[in-house]
């Protein structure tokens, strides 16, 4: 067994140490280290946080290997600093059963870049019409614990609400992707003031905060657990605070590209800034960010959607929903979140890797780093920047929206399992 | 037009927006002169000899296909008219290869009209010819709103003038229209004022941002201004609840003989065609002496002219 050694890194809370790794765990967390590590790594200018894990990625397998494998998708993922992903089960066969959601698990061991755990679908084929295999899945060896028709709406009232009791018997929480689909038909941007100039049908807030709305009650009614997927609007953020001020168990995730970009980018009309929800206003980001900073939004999770080529270079309304963000997301954190003075590191840690790890149940993941935790640790260094490039970006996709933005940070090493994914910037070779 | 007045367009036009007070004054200005030339009984002019303009068109538009295509004829332009009918959503990346095909084929202009807003933005991204947007799903049409104003300013300004002053009502479907975006844009620039009138349903969230007024009166609006437009009313609309009836649509916001009555003297009556007789404007209405609708086609072509011959022809001076 290698055993690796992390010079001079900062703690979240600020000390410095060396980080020793061995056997998959951390075996100290020290100054002056004494060596009797095979590898030294400088840690030097760098922050270390728990490995970080994303609650909404879309793996895109099976069905859609054209765009991510579990593979490519896992391994963006690490060059992200994630430790662990949850595959989103909109794929084609959906993971509405125990079959799939166990595949994908699978393919994700296989590969090895991360943890793969496995989003179930709520209803059969994401229909909305009857619920899926939810306790097939749960009792798979994929243990499935996330349960989210995500791309889709479950907008059923019922339906909603059985699904929330449903779950409740293996602790399992249903993610809601929230759009009213009547209010939201050929929707294609936000609804205000670009959308009137650009002649876009309008996505208006309402359609995200009104299943929102219902959705908190419905919780509340039957206790069970909540999480919303990608808030988006003020309006969003001020009906979850007022939830949480009554203990109603909601917790609620925002994406990095809605703490960063609005809605004023789509006057370009190119697609790379179109996704779902979409880019909303400048009031919208700044409500976003103090609602992640406050605790109202718990995480920060991706919904990273990759999409080739081909379904990004049409005409707007033709072009398919959707961004990549793993190998971004850390950076535009730190932009949006720290370099603002809004979070610090420890709350990073928080909202990127403990607190979607708690949420999603996914054990071994999102713990703090200490002697004996295991060795899921993610070494990144704040004072570095890029410009990013789309061509760099190593998912499969390359629908990055960030293009040509400068972004701070630099994610230098990550260890998944006490192994490194990747050393000094570079992806490990296999 | 004298050389120290030469004012750059713009490489593409795509919106109204990409315009200044200046240059649309020129195309204006510019049209006056070409309409001059058209009616002498030598219509052609040799401006755009050996250039190819390409009419792609992924709609049914044959008024405004017609109307460029005349346009370019008389500058002696070669013409190309390339219609691609259908879902463009289903053809994917139909409009890209498009545009790359078009570009192969040498075209120095492409007029574009396509049932998606922002495509003729699109289509600018992937070719080094001019693109010319002829109506761009909801977004706009800024030939269309040149030529409105044209007619406007033939009745009630006069040539190197503006609208400084003039009231013009735009009546109807506002929200689905791109002929009302491009107008709104425009007339603000010349300095009119604007009112919208049509049903709250048919009126954009975050049209506050416009510099226009809002009435859902139309009989309080009709005495006060100089031009009414009348924008077409597609009657499928009703079945996505917009309105509740095309009668009652027709009764709250059609022009009709009364309306007309309300009129000042002299105010014109516009509309972009193809015309709903019966729905938003009667019939009465449509071919009475204040109406220029019939203008407004005939204005279409020289407007047109001048928008390609300043777009493709550069600096040669009008008039000189
Ligand atoms: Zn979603």
């Amino acid at each position: 067994m290698s055993t690796y050694l992390i010079k001079d890194v900062e703690l979240v809370n600020g000390e410095k140490v060396d980080i020793g790794i061995v056997d998959g765990f951390i075996s100290e967390l020290s100054k002056k280290t004494v060596n009797t590590y095979a590898n030294l790594l400088d840690g030097s200018g760098c922050v270390a946080l728990p490995g970080l894990v994303d609650l909404h990625t879309h793996l895109r397998e099976p069905g859609r290997e054209d765009a991510e494998t579990v593979l490519t998708g896992t391994r963006a993922a690490a060059r992200g600093g994630y430790t662990a992903v949850f595959a989103m089960a909109n794929t084609d066969p959906v993971a509405d059963t125990a079959g799939v959601v166990e595949q994908v698990v699978r393919l994700g061991k296989e590969a090895g870049w991360c943890e793969v755990f496995a989003v179930g679908a709520v209803t059969k084929d994401l229909a909305g019409e009857t619920l899926a295999e939810l306790g097939a899945m749960a009792h798979s060896a994929a243990q499935v614990r996330v349960f989210s028709d995500d791309g889709k709406c479950v907008s059923d009232s019922q339906m909603m609400r059985r699904a929330l009791e449903y779950v409740r018997q293996f602790d399992g929480v249903i993610a809601q992707h929230a759009q009213d689909p009547k209010l939201t038909v050929n929707a294609q941007m936000n609804e205000g003031v670009v959308s009137a100039k650009l002649g876009l049908s309008g996505w208006p807030a309402v359609a995200e905060e009104a299943v929102i709305a219902r959705d908190v009650l419905l919780a509340s009614h039957v206790k069970s657990r909540l999480h919303i997927c990608h808030v988006s609007t003020a309006g969003s953020v001020d009906i979850i605070r007022w939830a949480k001020s009554r203990g109603i168990d909601v917790t609620a995730e925002v994406t990095p590209h809605h703490l960063l970009l609005s809605d004023e980018l789509v006057e370009s009309y190119d697609p790379k800034f179109k996704v779902n929800p979409p880019l909303r206003s400048n009031e919208d980001i700044a409500a976003l960010r103090i609602g992640l900073a406050d605790g109202t939004i718990d995480i920060v999770a991706t919904d990273h959607a990759p999409h080739p080529a081909e379904d990004k270079e049409c005409e707007w309304a033709g072009a398919a929903n959707g961004m990549i963000g793993l190998e971004t997301a850390l950076s535009v954190v730190q932009k949006t979140m720290v370099d603002t003075g809004l979070l610090n590191w420890s709350q990073v840690a928080d909202r990127m890797s403990i607190t979607p790890a708690k949420i999603g149940r996914a054990t071994g993941q999102g713990i703090e780093l200490a002697i004996g935790a295991p060795a899921n640790i993610t070494i990144y260094d704040p004072n570095k920047s890029r410009v990013v490039v789309a061509e760099e970006q190593i998912s499969k996709s390359k629908n990055t929206p960030f293009t040509g933005i400068t972004l701070p940070g630099e994610v230098r090493h990550v260890f998944y399992k006490g192994k490194p994914t990747m050393i000094s910037t570079k992806m490990v070779t296999r | 037009m004298t050389p120290e007045k030469l004012i750059e367009l713009p490489r593409h036009l795509l919106s109204i927006g990409d315009l200044n007070h200046n240059q649309a004054l020129l195309i204006l200005d510019t049209a006056e002169e070409l309409a001059r030339i058209s009616d002498a009984p030598i219509k052609k002019l040799p401006t755009l000899r050996g250039r190819t303009i390409v009419n792609l068109f992924f709609e049914d538009s044959t008024r405004t296909r017609i109307s460029f295509e005349a346009a370019a004829k008389r500058l002696s332009a070669d013409v190309i008219n390339f219609s691609a009918k259908g879902s463009s959503v289903s053809k994917g990346e139909s409009l890209k290869d498009t545009a790359l095909t078009l570009q192969a084929m040498g075209a120095d202009a492409v007029v574009l009209r396509h049932p998606e807003s922002g495509a003729a933005n699109r289509l600018a991204g992937w070719t080094n010819g001019v693109v010319i947007n002829a109506g761009d799903g909801t977004h706009e049409h800024p030939t269309q709103a040149l030529l409105d104003a044209f007619t406007i300013r033939r009745h009630l300004g006069s040539v190197g003038s503006d609208l400084e002053g003039k009231h013009i009502a735009i009546v109807g479907d506002v929200l689905h229209s791109r002929v009302a975006r491009s107008n709104v844009l425009l007339l603000n620039l010349l300095g009119a004022k604007i009112t919208l009138v049509a049903p709250p349903t048919l009126i954009p969230v975050g049209v506050e941002s416009w510099p226009v007024n809002i009435s859902y009166n139309i009989d309080e609006v009709l005495p006060e201004v100089d031009a009414v437009m009348m924008l077409r009313v597609q009657s499928e609309r009703m079945k996505n609840s917009f309105f509740p009836s095309t009668r009652e649509y027709s009764r709250l916001f059609g022009l009709n003989l009364d309306r007309m009555n309300l009129l000042p003297k002299g105010a014109l009556i516009l509309h972009p065609g193809p015309m709903n007789r019966g729905l938003e404007i009667s019939a009465e209405c449509a071919d009475s002496v204040q109406s220029v609708i019939l203008e407004q086609v005939a204005n279409g072509v020289s407007v047109r002219m001048a928008v390609l011959y300043l777009l493709l022809g550069g600096n040669i001076g009008v008039g000189a």
